[in-house]
């Protein structure tokens, strides 16, 4: 056998998801159990991950069609930290909804399974099974709640769009192997011949399909009816955990097997991220209900990190994954605000449900101050340095249109974000939310803004952390 | 390395701010919030005098440099002063406690708050004037919206959401070109050091779209014709001491940027659009006057003087005669003097009858004769009459102008008329006049804290008025260079 201790992550959350599973079928009542379990799971897959597989610069097994590189071994560890902390900031929010059942981690943790294989495909058969299994398990969270009509609703949208894609993703790769002869990426890059155009014809084909789980404009209509129906903890899973993978899997998608055919793509991904970002910043501006609005928000955040990838440069491949990094951190302080949102055992979603919360929550207000100008870019907070990095990059390669066009964007999007602001502060004060608040989203909230404010003391360690990252 | 004087003025609100976040927000007259951010204040005027009164004239070199690695093999965090940039600095540091002291009235919720929020601005304002990279300026220039949007929507009047909106997105707009203009001076110089640049010089081809990048925040921040229009907004709205930051500092940014960045980075690219600036100045120095003259707020027509007054600003910056220069930063010094006291002025008459309409008022010389003789001063100071600083900088401007252009500097001069016409006209129906709403006789004089603060911008203005050369010494040698390599680039390429 080779060098199977690099899959060690793999293996060991495999194995705990059907120990878990086998548990939470003999033991009643372990839902508690179980939860900790998972925690626990995750965090201990974290650091295999990162024992075993950190510092192996690029090793391939299984005839090639897995790899393991850094730059899988950081998104891996992304995302597993990513789930942890959504996972232990939701306990309340699940039990408040009488949904804190052993499925709920055990779903977490299949399809973070899902998406690690995903993280490490080269070759499109492994790709497609990792991204089946995530996309399966999302399918299920989304109508978790399930005696809610939106949960079902966002549930079943999710899963006859996410079909759709995956259909026209697995039609883009058995075009491309028709023309390759093969599904393995490295063998493709080999095997190209940039004449053919039904091999374009495949690329844009997974393009789309891949465009569709990172909900890019104009493959973005399920994103915000599926962001607002499904549960508050589920779509703050989604915000986060899931575009990690699909931008992983997007990157060593377009850099591996087509980075000579640059020429092809460089225009689809540079119109994907314009799209996004206009389409993201103005719709965003009508919407009255706050994970609605997160869902636009996100749309746009997606087109900056595209704007990344569009350059084609190992430096537009490292800002977009400081960029998805930062923003992963301001959506976590962004949500685990709007849990606090709880009043009489309900929670509130409305963004006029926010009038005058600096009245009687001064500390959440000021926080959530601090993570709206964030995600607005405005410097010294945090997501000016992710902007600031992707325009670098893009601006590097002497895309100017680009970068104006985002540059105007963002000033459209701080429209938005301050309306939500202004209501915090400015409008009158309604009643009081509760304080008691777990232990878990009190210090996820205190750190993530923390980490937002005083980011810009210590910029240079993110980027040492991703300048290992060479694709190219 | 010696004691990082500039990085401690820089931080030294912010850490009064943050010792002022963890005090007990109590409601009223909270002393203690006050005392603290008025000593944080003080203390760094006097660091800032102690900076000016060590500060070596006889060099334009930069002083007090000090430079660390942020991002490495990037951006250094570098800042330092030089002759122009320090008379802002302590223009700052100036202003700021007088804001403090002049909260009393004018802030009736949240006092706390609302200094931290000065607090941060000041911070925030002296980096500004202190940076000298060109990613750290974009920082901190742009990192002032946030608080300024704050004290205008959170402490502002009845259109204070508005206000709060048009500033933050015009000024947002503005700089976000300059961002690009910022990277890509980095892909094309390989650093983004000012110092750097100035030595390396830019690209001939690349001057143009660069330059009007800058110009693009500039002239909104400025504000020039015709992107003015959020000023007047802004002042009318905001709380007085955030009118007074606004018009005594927050406009100075522009034009030391237009000094500092357009004059020395893109001589090429400013000889090219002098005209451009020169008609701007005119439009807005005759526009602005005439409509000032036709307000009916009082807030409102002294902030469309600031506008025809940044108009000479850029005027004389463009002039690129040692004269017009020097005047544009004497202006711009001088009317952060005397603007903080026209909205002070303002704001005490506010405070008392809730009203800034100038119908509402008439004859009240006799009710608060002392108020009435300091408005005075500062209305003649605003209209540039000899012995005020206003004259100053209003003069060299003016005799910078007629060296490089004799219409412009006719032009000019017709605005200074139209000045004269619409502060007198002002002053006039406010303080003159017949004595029609009887309300106005309740009106107390100045208490003590304004009386202070209105005395203590008036001493400067008048100093500077009849004894230039503190200021002048201070800047020629810097100014000087400047031109020599302003010209020595020019003829370069």
């Amino acid at each position: 056998m080779e060098n199977l201790n690099l899959l060690l992550p793999e293996i060991f959350i495999s194995l705990s998801i059907m120990f878990l599973l086998i548990l939470g079928v003999f033991i009643k009542n372990s839902s508690k159990l179980i939860f900790n379990a998972s925690l626990l799971t995750l965090l201990i897959t974290a650091v295999i991950t990162l024992n075993e597989t950190f510092t192996v610069n690029r090793i391939t097994l299984f005839n090639d069609s897995v790899v393991i590189d850094y730059m899988a071994s950081l998104m891996k560890i992304i995302t597993l930290l990513g789930a942890f902390l959504v996972l232990i900031i939701s306990s309340n929010y699940l039990k408040t909804f009488k949904i804190f059942k052993i499925e709920y981690p055990i779903l977490i943790l299949s399809s973070v399974l899902g998406m690690m294989v995903m993280i490490s495909s080269n070759d499109l058969m492994v790709f497609y099974m990792g991204l089946e299994l995530q996309s399966l398990a999302l399918y299920v969270l989304a109508t978790f709640n399930r005696d809610q009509l939106k949960s079902s609703e966002a549930g079943l949208k999710y899963f006859v769009l996410s079909a759709l894609s995956s259909g026209l993703l697995l039609y883009g790769c058995s075009l491309i192997y028709g023309f390759s002869g093969s599904t393995n990426f490295d063998i493709i890059s080999s095997q190209l011949n940039s004449n053919e155009y039904v091999l374009t014809f495949g690329i844009v084909f997974i393009l789309v399909g891949l465009a569709f789980k990172i909900s890019a404009v104009p493959f973005h209509m399920w994103a915000p009816d599926v962001y607002e129906g499904s549960p508050t903890s589920v779509t703050l899973f989604f915000t986060m955990v899931p575009k990690i993978a699909a931008l992983t899997v997007f990157i060593r998608y377009l850099y591996v097997p087509f980075l000579n055919l640059i020429d092809q793509w460089q225009m689809i991904i540079v119109f994907l991220s314009i799209a996004s970002m206009l389409f993201g910043a103005i719709a965003a501006i009508g919407q009255t209900n706050i994970k609605r609005l997160i869902a636009y928000s996100s749309i746009g955040h997606i087109g900056y990190t595209l704007a990344g990838l569009a350059t084609g440069s190992n430096e537009g491949i490292q800002s977009s994954i400081i960029y998805i990094s930062i923003y992963i951190i301001m959506n976590l302080a962004l949500f685990s605000c709007l849990l606090m949102l709880k009043r009489n055992n309900q929670y509130y979603e409305d963004i006029d449900d926010l009038s005058g919360l600096s009245k009687n929550h001064p500390l959440l207000s000021l926080s959530l101050l601090v993570i709206l100008f964030s995600l607005a870019g405005i410097p010294p907070l945090a997501g000016f340095f992710a902007k600031f990095y992707i325009f670098k990059a893009v601006i590097e390669q002497s895309m100017y249109f680009l970068a104006i066009v985002g540059l105007l964007s963002t000033v459209i999007a701080a429209f938005y974000y301050l309306r939500i602001i202004k209501i915090i502060y400015f409008d009158k004060e309604k009643d009081k939310y509760d304080e008691d608040h777990s232990l878990w989203l009190k210090l996820s909230l205190t750190f993530s803004t923390i980490l937002i404010l005083l980011y810009f003391i210590f910029p240079s360690q993110l980027i040492d952390v991703v300048s290992r990252i060479n694709i190219i | 390395m010696n004691f990082p004087i500039l990085s401690s003025l820089i931080l030294l609100p912010t850490v009064g701010a943050l010792f002022l976040f963890f005090t007990k927000d109590k409601d009223g007259n909270n002393l203690t919030a006050k005392y603290v951010s008025l000593f944080t204040s003080v203390v760094n005027f006097l660091i800032s005098i102690y900076l000016w009164i060590s500060f070596d004239q006889s060099t334009s070199n930069f002083q007090f440099i000090e430079d660390r690695t942020w991002i490495e093999g990037f951006i250094n965090y570098k800042v330092g002063v030089d002759g122009i940039s320090i008379l802002f600095v302590i223009l700052t540091t100036f202003i700021t406690p007088l804001c403090i002291i002049s909260v009393n009235n004018s802030v009736k919720s949240k006092l706390r708050d609302f200094l931290i929020a000065i607090l941060i601005m000041e911070s925030f304002m002296i980096g500004v004037f202190c940076a000298l990279d060109l990613v750290v300026f974009y920082l901190f220039f742009e990192a002032g919206l946030i608080p300024m949007f704050l004290i205008i929507g959170i402490w502002g009047g009845p259109r204070r959401v508005y206000s709060a909106f048009k500033f933050f997105l015009y000024t947002l707009l503005g700089s976000v070109l300059m961002l690009v203009a910022i990277i890509s001076i980095y892909w094309i110089s390989g650093t983004t050091d000012i110092i750097k640049l100035y030595e390396l010089g830019i690209d001939a081809k690349y001057q143009n779209l660069l330059w009007l990048a800058f110009f693009s925040s500039f002239a909104v921040k400025t504000p020039m014709w015709p992107v003015h229009t959020w000023l007047p907004d802004a002042h009318v709205e905001a709380p007085t001491a955030g009118s007074v930051l606004l018009a005594a500092i927050l406009l100075k940014m522009a034009g030391y940027g237009f000094i500092r960045f357009s004059l020395g980075l893109f001589p090429i690219a400013s000889e090219i659009f002098t005209p451009l600036i020169y008609t701007l100045s005119i439009i807005a120095i005759i526009l602005t006057s005439l409509i000032a003259l036709m307000q009916e707020d009082m807030k409102k027509l002294i902030a469309y003087s600031s506008v025809a007054h940044m108009g000479f600003v850029t005027l004389g910056i463009f002039t690129l005669q040692q004269q017009g220069i020097e005047g544009s930063i004497i202006q711009m010094i001088s009317h952060g003097l005397v603007s903080a006291a026209l909205f002070l002025c303002v704001g005490v008459v506010y405070d008392r009858m809730h009203s800034r309409m100038i119908s509402s008022y008439g004859g009240i010389v006799t009710i608060i004769p002392k108020y009435s003789i300091l408005f005075m001063l500062f209305t003649l100071a605003a209209l540039g009459l000899p012995g005020t600083s206003g004259f100053i900088g209003e003069f060299l401007i003016l005799m910078g102008a007629f060296k490089d252009n004799f219409l412009v500097a006719v032009l000019a001069s017709l605005g200074v008329i139209l000045g004269a016409a619409y502060m007198l006209w002002l002053y006039k129906r406010v303080v003159f006049g017949k004595l029609i709403n009887s309300d106005l006789k309740k009106m107390i004089d100045l208490d003590r804290s304004e009386y202070f603060i209105l005395s203590c911008l008036a001493i400067p203005t008048l100093f500077f008025g009849f004894y230039p050369d503190p200021l002048i010494n201070t800047i020629e040698v810097s100014v000087n260079d400047l031109i020599d390599m302003y010209n020595l680039n020019l003829t370069k390429n």
